[in-house]
């Protein structure tokens, strides 16, 4: 078989295992988040952590849930980290530092996974299994539980109550996560992936000299951390270490099961507002924009587009596994950046400037195509608001949607969610660049050099954690800087998504008439997917001209 | 839980106790779950692939090693280590093959450093293997995404056919012959490349002696 066809085998593949999973994971979650009772399991928690599960919170209430646990959880991974040395199984690995631990602490609580440590020369097992891979579960779970509230506020009326949080919390966490989890744990180890808690063994090699191999829990932290979009590796080299990712079918796997959840959750979210053809218009615009980055990605590597490297080699081969090749890794590129998931398979800082520059984009498009684990169908939720204002306005009628008015405090909390994430990424970006000393971290001259801070700050804004990992980040500047931007990036926005659940749940519906604008129809699905591209996309143009375009028309 | 403390307070409180109660379940319950049954069923996998001759360990299939002439290794010298014709030679490594130092070189597509380590390595494996510049393979002068990439291309591996079988004392039909039993071909057929995975044919390769 031709590399050609494989390679579009292998993408229309992923394509018809997402879309055979869409209805039957979608209407899975919906269950979750809407079943009146609660399994024995979830009782017994709610009993140990003093939660009465039958409460219904007020947006603020769910929203001082949402804080606390991640408060609780940064200090909690953060002591974690202190006094690993002090743990059973740590290796004899010695304590991270102060600004180091923050700033892990801060990334895998945001469901981030930015990393400027190596995995298997600075941490032990216990404090990757229990510490790190439990906020890839729980940090996933409140992405989640905030679209749920989300949801909530445009199915329910004349209420202030939005959902609780502990609960959505807990049922997550036991009921689609941990299963899904255990299952795909096992499949990832069939097909070579290590589980075990094995030290550092020094290992002679068939040349006759020795290699120091380090085993853990690779799979069952491999699996969430695909499958809760956190993408932080147990390994430095994340999923292009053989050991997170040993062939093709991982890969592949790998691949799916980032990208899962959050293209399910538009079924979640039509059956929730009873109208399945809501959810389809959504997908189809993550859809379309996933097809599109793909595309590109891929092209831009197969040809190695302005990479003067690329043609010397003769083939985009650097930073690619051999096992994966240029269509599998390009592929696996675009969803982890279009996903907050951030594991990589190959190093995007030597992608070629086009293909490199996309990965950029796609999360600086906010992640929403499909995006995290609930924050990509929120932040498409929001931006489909603003699509339903902006018609509005053309017509000069009231917008609606999903029989809610888009009044102006709807739309002050839109337009706050659009501007939080631009606004800490491009400052943070702007004050690294007018630092001498952060500047000299980049590893590549030129406009590349500007790239790999470019991408650091969106990638940690957006709550994604990969890197054009030529930068050197373990410094106190940018531990402490990044790791304040993940936070305002990932709690700033959720914020306002909540109070935009209050405000819209405290609303009469409004019927529909002939007036209001249908978005079930390909017409919203192209309006939605322009306001994606020129709202959100042009904000970067600026920044984006003089990296990779800059790069990449020289 | 006291009613008489503060909101904020009764509210942290609570976070902590959920917390800790994911964390025994997804941290501690989960993850020896999904051991014991790896280790049950699929034990081989789930301690690393290993090679063994003779009852001992050579490594794991999935990491690459260095197959460098004696006294030439990583570490004191400084200087890159010279490749043993008698081996198949792996892709270059941004780490050396040092599994506690996996990684790429994050070298970015235009960076002059880079286009100038590909064109010596093309002529540094272009000599060693005595075949045309050209004809080198861009695995043979790239370095992987992990530096521990085990495998190779199908046509860098049959590029060094010669020079190992004159090394070797071995007619090259027979080892061209290795080579060709040791071809992966794409997983179920498309996923991924075809590929040589360079541990198992060096492993053959010593197994003839």
């Amino acid at each position: 078989m031709g590399g050609t066809l494989a390679g579009w085998l292998q993408v229309l593949a992923l394509v018809a295992a997402l879309a055979l999973t869409y209805r039957p994971l979608g209407d899975a979650i919906a269950h979750v988040l809407t079943a009146p009772r609660h399994l024995r399991a979830e009782r017994l928690v709610y009993r140990l952590a003093g939660v009465d599960g039958n409460a219904d919170q007020r947006w603020s209430a769910y929203l001082r849930g949402v804080l606390a646990f991640s408060a609780v959880s940064v200090l909690f991974l953060y002591g974690f980290l202190r006094l690993q040395s002090h743990l059973p199984l740590s290796l004899g690995r010695p304590p991270m530092p102060a600004d180091q631990s923050f700033n892990t602490a801060a990334s895998f609580v945001t469901n981030t996974n930015w990393q400027s440590y190596s995995g298997e020369s600075a941490l032990g097992h216990l404090v990757q299994m229990a510490g790190l891979a439990v906020q890839n579960f729980v940090s996933a779970a409140v992405g989640i539980a905030v679209v749920a509230a989300l949801i909530r506020g445009f199915t329910r009326t004349e209420t202030d109550r939005v959902g609780n949080f502990w609960v959505d919390l807990t049922r997550i966490v036991l009921r689609v996560l941990l299963p899904l989890a255990f299952v795909f744990a096992i499949v990832l180890v069939a097909g070579g992936v290590i589980q075990n808690f094995h030290g550092v063994e020094s290992i002679p090699t068939i040349a006759g000299e020795h290699q120091s191999v380090v085993g853990g829990p690779v799979a069952s932290q491999e699996v969430i951390k695909e499958l809760g979009t956190n993408g932080g590796g147990f390994y430095n080299a994340n999923s292009s270490h053989p050991f997170e990712n040993p062939n093709a079918f991982t890969n592949w796997l790998e691949i799916y099961l980032l990208l899962a959840i959050a293209f399910a959750l538009p079924r979640t979210f039509g059956r929730m507002a009873g109208d399945h053809r809501q959810g389809y218009a959504i997908v189809a615009v993550m859809a379309l924009i996933w097809a599109a980055s793909v595309a590109v990605v891929t092209v831009n590597e197969l040809h190695g587009v302005s990479s003067r490297a690329g043609h010397a080699a003769g083939g985009m081969a650097e930073g690619k596994e051999q096992r994966f090749g240029v269509w599998a890794s390009a592929l696996f590129a675009a969803a982890t950046t279009l996903t907050s998931t951030g594991a990589t398979d190959s190093a995007h800082d030597s992608y070629s400037p086009f293909g490199g520059g996309m990965t950029i984009l796609n999360m600086m498009l906010g992640e929403i195509a499909p995006g995290g684990t609930g924050s990509g169908l929120y932040g498409m939720l929001v931006l489909a608001v603003v699509a339903v204002f902006v018609a509005g306005l053309m017509v000069g009628r009231t917008p609606e949607y999903l029989g809610k008015k888009l009044r102006g405090r709807e739309m002050k909390f839109a337009s706050l969610y659009i501007l939080a994430t631009p606004a800490v990424v491009l400052i943070g970006a702007g004050l690294a660049m007018a630092r001498p000393g952060e500047r000299a971290g980049m590893l590549n001259p030129g406009p590349h050099g500007f790239s790999e801070v470019l991408y650091a700050f969106t990638s940690a804004g957006n709550n994604n954690g990969s890197a054009f990992a030529g930068l050197s980040v373990d410094t106190a500047w940018y531990n402490t800087v990044l790791a304040l931007v993940m936070l305002f990036g990932r709690f700033l926005p959720m914020v306002f998504v909540l109070a935009l659940a209050g405000s819209l749940a405290g609303q009469a519906p409004v019927p529909v008439t002939a007036g209001t604008l249908p978005t079930h129809r390909p017409q919203f699905v192209g309006l939605l997917t322009a306001v994606v591209l020129i709202v959100v996309g042009l904000t970067y143009f600026p920044a984006l001209s003089l990296g990779p375009l800059a790069e990449g028309l020289q | 839980m006291a009613k008489s403390l503060p909101l904020v307070v009764r509210n942290h409180l609570t976070a902590l106790r959920i917390l800790i109660v994911l964390t025994l379940v997804t941290g501690a319950l989960y993850p020896l779950a999904v051991t014991g049954v790896a280790q049950g069923a699929f034990p081989y996998q789930a301690d690393g692939s290993r090679i063994t001759r003779h009852g001992t360990v050579m490594g794991s299939t999935l990491l690459g090693q260095n197959f460098a002439l004696p006294g030439e290794r990583p570490g004191g010298s400084g200087r890159a280590p010279r490749p043993d014709p008698a081996w198949f030679q792996p892709r270059p490594s941004a780490g050396g093959y040092d599994p506690l130092a996996s990684g790429a070189s994050n070298l970015g597509p235009n960076n002059p450093v880079l286009v100038r380590t590909v064109e010596a390595r093309r002529a540094a494996v272009a000599r060693f293997d005595g075949v045309a510049p050209g004809d080198v393979p861009a695995d043979a002068v790239t370095a992987s995404g992990s530096g521990l990439d085990p495998h190779i291309s199908a046509a860098y591996a049959y590029e060094q056919v010669n020079r190992v079988a004159r090394a070797r004392g071995l007619r090259p039909a027979t080892v061209h012959a290795l080579v060709t039993a040791h071809v992966q071909d794409r997983v179920l057929g498309f996923l991924g490349e075809r590929r040589v995975n360079v541990v198992q044919l060096n492993a053959a390769l010593a197994g003839r002696g």
